[in-house]
């Protein structure tokens, strides 16, 4: 594909092309080694025995059928584990205490899900291992369920946990034990004022489903527990440090015994950062002394890992009839899973985000119920909370009779608006991913038909940067391997090399990027929070810089001059001051790299960078849809997508984020759901009843990627990966109402919701 | 993957053989798509597999236009709506097959295994029943046949017993001026199993319906054949009326449950409207 | 419970060569690829049937390897990710998802490909629709597949402009 460079792009040499990514090669040919295809010699196989039931005491387990069977090497259960600590362990989007990660990750006393392990068994095959789980018998004592979190909040709802206090955001506690772990509030301005001054408000209720991230690898952990107290562990993730952080004190190891590989990692939006198999193929290769793997089938995968939360959600929305929004009230209730962390914070962070609204209430409970423990999904917690703010948005745009978009251009913060939270933005491209969009071909076309409408809607993410880690080596021949602790899930190691290729001034292909172990990198965060291109890139670029003063020392070495007479150009050209009889004196990178062996040495450069700031992202979809009376059945016609990317490292993958976000958040919105019954029994744990979609059920999703540099960010980055998943619900919604006239404030707003709320009581 | 052994079967009698031998645990294995899933999955006991691709007889598609069309119970998707005489003669059954999983099923997955999984919302049951289909069963005690609407007794049941196993489907040369349509409702356009399906099979002569067929699924314990619907169009010309009661009729028939697929309502709902839907394309095919 | 496991030995040709191979008899021909023959290319992603991640050519036809028992490929031409590049030189199909960022973790990517490459085969020339169709049992999560759709019309020849 020829595409034109960006303006922004135009002051580059590498940042803003396409070249081919270096780990393309491995991933068409099926070269490249994902967790599970990991093979070590005399490696055992491991298989988790999970609850059948979503609440109960475990009475009692009895695994001798299973240890006697022949082949069965070692069945584990949770008493097989040192006690846990509540200390808490910062995970990067977000953060677990050792004791629920421990229960969650193998039950203690109580099984708090349908899904939760019980036990794990290690066998020569996986055949046996699954045999064997069958044999092991457990005695379960059956406790009421609680799956929806408007059940769960009231006293006299079945308490999950003895002793959860709900905790406030001063640090006071509830008296009595909760369901609700927490409540935390931002508030600014003044609420009956706002409110007062509306001429029109607006409130309305909203629920979503608890939906899954959907990647296409299960989760898969490898551990080989040597003889000397050392741990290695493989597994595919999105955070080897968290990995290891999170395996060494469950197992009562220090971080400096254990070594995580990340293997390639087969999708995770968020996902695949906590750990579940690891810890078990830990205790199970200790006790076998051989190296274990366990790999969780897809039922596993939908039943016990991290779903995003489902919600109950209120907005209350006032505005003038001029379109001035006058006051915002939120209330959010996230559904954390069987222990307390559901993103609600970020979620209530995240409302209101795209607007300057001066009166603002924004509750959030975090509220445990008899459901998996829920995860970071992309953007977590702002897809439902955005969800709702939006549509209400959409439908004060509709009463008020404004172009949705005009409404949102007219209050959209930009830069210097603050929100309820405190947080006061920096240079933003709101209003310029607003007016992309209003500029677009899709925004001003027709529809074509009848039962066509089109919606639109904002989102925002806050984005993170934190630590990472860039080491590189100049080769002789003038090549630089690079070395990173990102677990690569998308490019990162195309955008990554890219950003220090460009510091360098070589090209994109003479880097050569790796992704290693724990112990051959610095500390970096996890893979998420749109935080690789934007910090990797960071540090790639220090690392580059590193590199470059190091050429220039070694320049002026050679050249007998002073190191400050020396510059590196960003034309990969290094200068010195001319010599005796007057002639200019260079080098160029790969010229210098030759002589380096014989003048000194090699040179390594290397940057551990820890960036507390990051740069915001919004992004504007638009949607057309077609809704088929008869059937409930929405199309998705056209779709168009436009984010502000700060800096577009590598375009093609920005749009692909783009487009893969906007996948997600169309899946969420018309058909994914976790689909319980009343005994908690997840009644669609398959990709054939958890409604993905599929190729046919998606037209081409046109990107248009927006720059507004980031002026924080060495090269404008601005992280990319999070905030299309935002838009889709609410623009969908919108579409759907302008299509048949129905508002729809459930998700998924799928088929079967769409006809119950049509069809006459008596079809 | 249950503790399950395989083994070809080189003819019909030494299927039926090898079933009857293997008793509760032994299932053909033909396509594989649901068989080999349930074994792995343990929802049903499986101890042996009885591979009958290897016999021509399963895998042949055959037609003479006296004896009609003839599939072999293991010969799969792609080829049946691959073949040119089922494109032209029954494209209803191109409308299942190729409905029916995605690609990489079809590939594998046959009508025969559709119909003796005997679920209710099975993609190709209410095809073969509009079409006449007979379904040609061998055993130990020999061949015989029986009418497709006969076939499935229970939601994953059906009448065959100990040894027998389906070796082929036939269906009768369609009549001059007929048509037939089948559609299913899906919440995805696809990869899912039918909300709601239906078959229609329609002959026009002189401008009114001479004869039909309905057939409607995942309404009720097994695909339904509905006779009321039939009749509200035969005898009569194609109206709006005549349509909408056939539809009338077929909501009355459905006697759907709830679940994770979908709703009594949507269910009942969905039968009318598929109902309209497929007479209405079967008449256009009727006509072509 | 009968957990006595017996093994089978099963003659097959795969990516070309003849290969002879032991497998449990319980195996289905995506374990015996991975775990018996080493070939980890294709993946398990669902296994049963509904993600496409596993998928391979078996006698010209694409299917899910994870619902074929190991022992049906006895006499059996299977064709892996693995076989799809000549040598060092990768297919067109290849090229054209690495050109068109067809990819994102790349799990799905060997299925998508053996597929796509069977589609090309009977149909050098498909529509959006036929190819949209035809990968509809294929999942991917991350591209929302634009990019996969548009690497196969550049391989068909179509997709240049």
């Amino acid at each position: 594909m020829v595409t034109a460079q960006s303006e922004v792009a135009s002051q580059y040499n590498v940042i803003g092309t396409r070249p081919i990514r270096h780990d393309g090669v491995d991933k068409v040919t099926g070269a490249a080694q994902y967790g599970a295809d990991l093979q070590l010699p005399g490696m055992l196989y491991g298989r988790v025995l999970r609850s059948p039931h979503a609440h109960a005491r475990i009475v009692s387990i009895d695994t001798s059928k299973a240890a006697a069977l022949e082949g069965v090497k070692s069945v584990i259960t949770n008493a097989d584990f040192p006690r846990a600590s509540d200390d808490v362990i910062d995970t990067g989007e977000g953060s677990a205490q050792l004791n629920w990660l421990l229960d969650n990750v193998i039950a203690s006393d109580k099984a708090l899900y349908k899904g939760h392990a019980i036990a794990a068994v290690a066998a020569v095959d996986h055949h046996i291992a699954e045999d064997a789980i069958e044999l092991i018998e457990v005695e379960y004592e059956l406790l009421p369920p609680v799956l929806d979190v408007r059940d769960a909040m009231l006293d006299t709802a079945p308490k999950l946990h003895d002793g959860l206090k709900t905790g406030e955001m001063d640090g006071s506690k509830s008296d009595g034990d909760s369901n609700t772990a927490s409540h935390l509030r931002f508030a600014k301005g003044d609420m009956e004022a706002g409110f007062a001054d509306a001429d029109v408000v607006i409130e309305r209720e909203f629920v979503t489903s608890m939906a899954h991230q959907g990647y296409i690898e299960p989760h898969n952990g490898t551990a080989y527990w040597r003889a000397d107290g050392t741990l290695d562990v493989w597994t595919s993730t999105q955070g080897s440090f968290v990995v290891r952080d999170s395996v060494a004190p469950l197992v009562q190891l220090s971080p400096s015994q254990v070594k995580v590989t990340p293997m390639e990692i087969g999708g995770g939006f968020g996902g695949k950062i906590p750990v579940y198999l690891e810890p078990l193929a830990a205790i199970l290769s200790r006790n076998t002394g051989r190296p274990v793997q366990l790999t969780m089938n897809r039922e596993e995968v939908l039943l016990a890992t991290g779903p995003t939360s489902g919600t109950y959600m209120r907005v209350k929305m006032g505005a003038k009839r001029d379109g001035t929004l006058t006051a915002g009230e939120v209330y959010l209730a996230f559904e954390a899973g069987a222990y307390p962390g559901s993103p609600v914070g970020a979620g209530a962070m995240c409302a209101l985000a795209p607007y300057d609204i001066p009166n603002q209430v924004i509750d959030g409970y975090d509220v445990v119920v008899n459901k998996p423990k829920t995860a970071a999904y992309r953007a977590p917690g702002a897809p439902q909370a955005e969800f709702a703010t939006e549509a209400v948005i959409n439908e004060l745009a509709e009463q008020l009779q404004i172009d949705p978009l005009e409404l949102r251009l007219q209050n959209a913060a930009v830069e210097g608006a603050s929100r309820a939270d405190g947080f006061t933005y920096g240079v933003i491209g709101n209003v310029e991913c607003m007016q992309a969009a209003q500029d677009s071909s899709h925004w001003n076309s027709e529809l074509a038909g009848p039962n066509q409408g089109r919606g639109v809607a904002q989102g925002f993410w806050f984005n993170i940067g934190f630590e990472s880690s860039a080491y590189a080596q100049v080769n002789g021949d003038g090549t630089v391997p690079l070395v990173l602790g990102s677990t690569d899930i998308g490019g990162t190691r195309a955008s990554i090399a890219m950003q220090l290729a460009e510091t360098l001034g070589i090209s994109a292909e003479e880097v050569r990027p790796h992704v290693v172990d724990t112990n051959s990198v610095g500390y970096t965060q996890v893979t998420g929070g749109s935080r690789t291109t934007f910090a990797g890139g960071w540090a790639a670029y220090e690392c580059a810089m590193d590199i470059r003063r190091q050429m220039a020392e070694r320049a002026a070495q050679i050249w007998e001059v002073d190191a400050a007479e020396v510059e590196y150009g960003d034309d990969a050209v290094i200068r010195g001051p001319a010599d005796d009889e007057g002639n200019e004196r260079s080098f160029g990178f790969k010229e210098l790299a030759g002589q380096l062996a014989a003048s000194g040495g090699h040179i390594v450069g290397r940057a551990d960078v820890n960036k507390t700031s990051s740069g915001p992202a919004f992004a504007t979809h638009i949607v057309d849809v077609e809704v088929d009376p008869d059937t409930g059945k929405v199309d998705v016609l056209r779709y168009t997508a436009v984010q502000d990317a700060g800096t577009a490292i590598h375009p093609a993958y920005v749009e692909g984020q783009m487009q893969g976000g906007a996948a997600q958040g169309i899946g969420m919105a018309l058909n994914e759901e976790y689909y319980y019954d009343e005994s908690g029994d997840l009644k669609n744990a398959s990709l054939l009843d958890y409604r993905m979609p599929t190729a046919l059920d998606l037209p081409m999703i046109e990107p248009i990627i927006v720059e507004v540099p980031n002026p924080g960010h060495p090269y404008g980055v601005r992280g990319v990966g999070e905030v299309p998943i935002i838009p889709p619900a609410p623009a969908i919604q919108a579409a759907i109402a302008d299509a048949v006239g129905l508002r729809m404030n459930e998700l998924p707003i799928s088929p079967r919701a769409i006809l119950e709320a049509t069809l006459p009581e008596e079809g | 993957m249950q503790a399950v052994k395989y083994v070809r079967a080189a003819s019909v009698d030494e299927a039926s053989r090898l079933l009857q031998e293997g008793g509760e645990g032994a299932r053909v294995l033909a396509g594989g798509t649901d068989v080999i899933v349930q074994a792995r999955e343990r929802t049903r006991e499986i101890d042996l597999f009885v591979d009958i691709k290897q016999i021509a007889e399963t895998m042949s598609i055959a037609y003479d236009a006296a004896d009609g069309l003839s599939i072999g119970a293991a010969a799969p998707c792609h080829e049946i709506y691959g073949n040119e005489t089922v494109r032209e003669l029954y494209p209803s059954l191109v409308d299942s097959t190729s409905l029916i999983g995605g690609t990489a099923i079809q590939g594998r997955a046959s009508l025969g295994g559709n119909l003796c999984n005997s679920s209710p919302a099975a993609d190709g049951i209410p095809t073969l029943i509009v079409l006449e289909a007979t379904v040609e069963i061998a055993g130990p005690n020999g061949r015989r046949s029986v009418a497709v609407e006969d076939f499935c007794t229970a939601p994953g049941r059906n009448v065959l017993e100990s040894g027998e196993f389906v070796v082929s489907l036939k269906f009768p040369t369609p009549a001059a001026g007929s048509g037939a349509r089948f559609l299913r409702f899906i919440p995805r356009n696809e990869m899912d199993i039918a909300v709601t399906n239906a078959a229609t099979q329609v002959r026009i002569e002189n401008g009114s319906v001479s004869w039909a067929r309905v057939s409607i699924g995942a309404v009720a314990p097994i695909p339904l054949l509905v006779a009321d619907a039939a009749a509200a169009l035969v005898g009569q010309p194609l109206s709006d009326e005549t349509i909408a009661a056939a539809a009338a009729a077929s909501r009355a028939a459905a006697s759907p449950i709830d679940d994770m697929r979908g709703s009594i309502r949507q269910r009942r709902h969905l039968a009318g409207v598929l109902t309209e839907r497929t007479i209405r394309q079967a008449a256009e095919r009727a006509a072509a | 419970m009968t957990t006595q496991t017996s093994h089978i030995v099963v003659n097959t040709t795969i990516n070309g060569e003849p290969t002879v191979f032991l497998a449990n008899e319980r195996d289905s021909l995506l374990e015996a690829l991975r775990d018996r023959i080493g070939l980890t290319g294709a993946k398990e992603g669902c296994n049963n049937g509904n993600c496409g991640a596993c998928c391979v050519n078996l006698d010209g036809r694409i299917v899910n390897s994870c619902l074929v028992m190991a022992a049906e490929v006895e006499g059996s031409e299977v064709r892996t990710v693995e076989g799809l590049a000549d040598g060092d030189q990768l297919s067109p199909l290849q090229n054209a998802f690495l050109e068109e960022a067809a990819l994102q973790c790349g799990i799905c990517t060997p299925g998508f490909l053996v597929a796509a490459e069977a589609l090309l085969e009977q149909n050098p020339d498909p529509s959006e629709h036929e190819i949209r169709y035809w990968l509809a049992g294929n999942l991917c999560r991350c591209t929302g597949y634009d990019k996969i759709i548009r690497a196969v019309q550049l391989a068909a020849g179509q997709g240049q402009d």
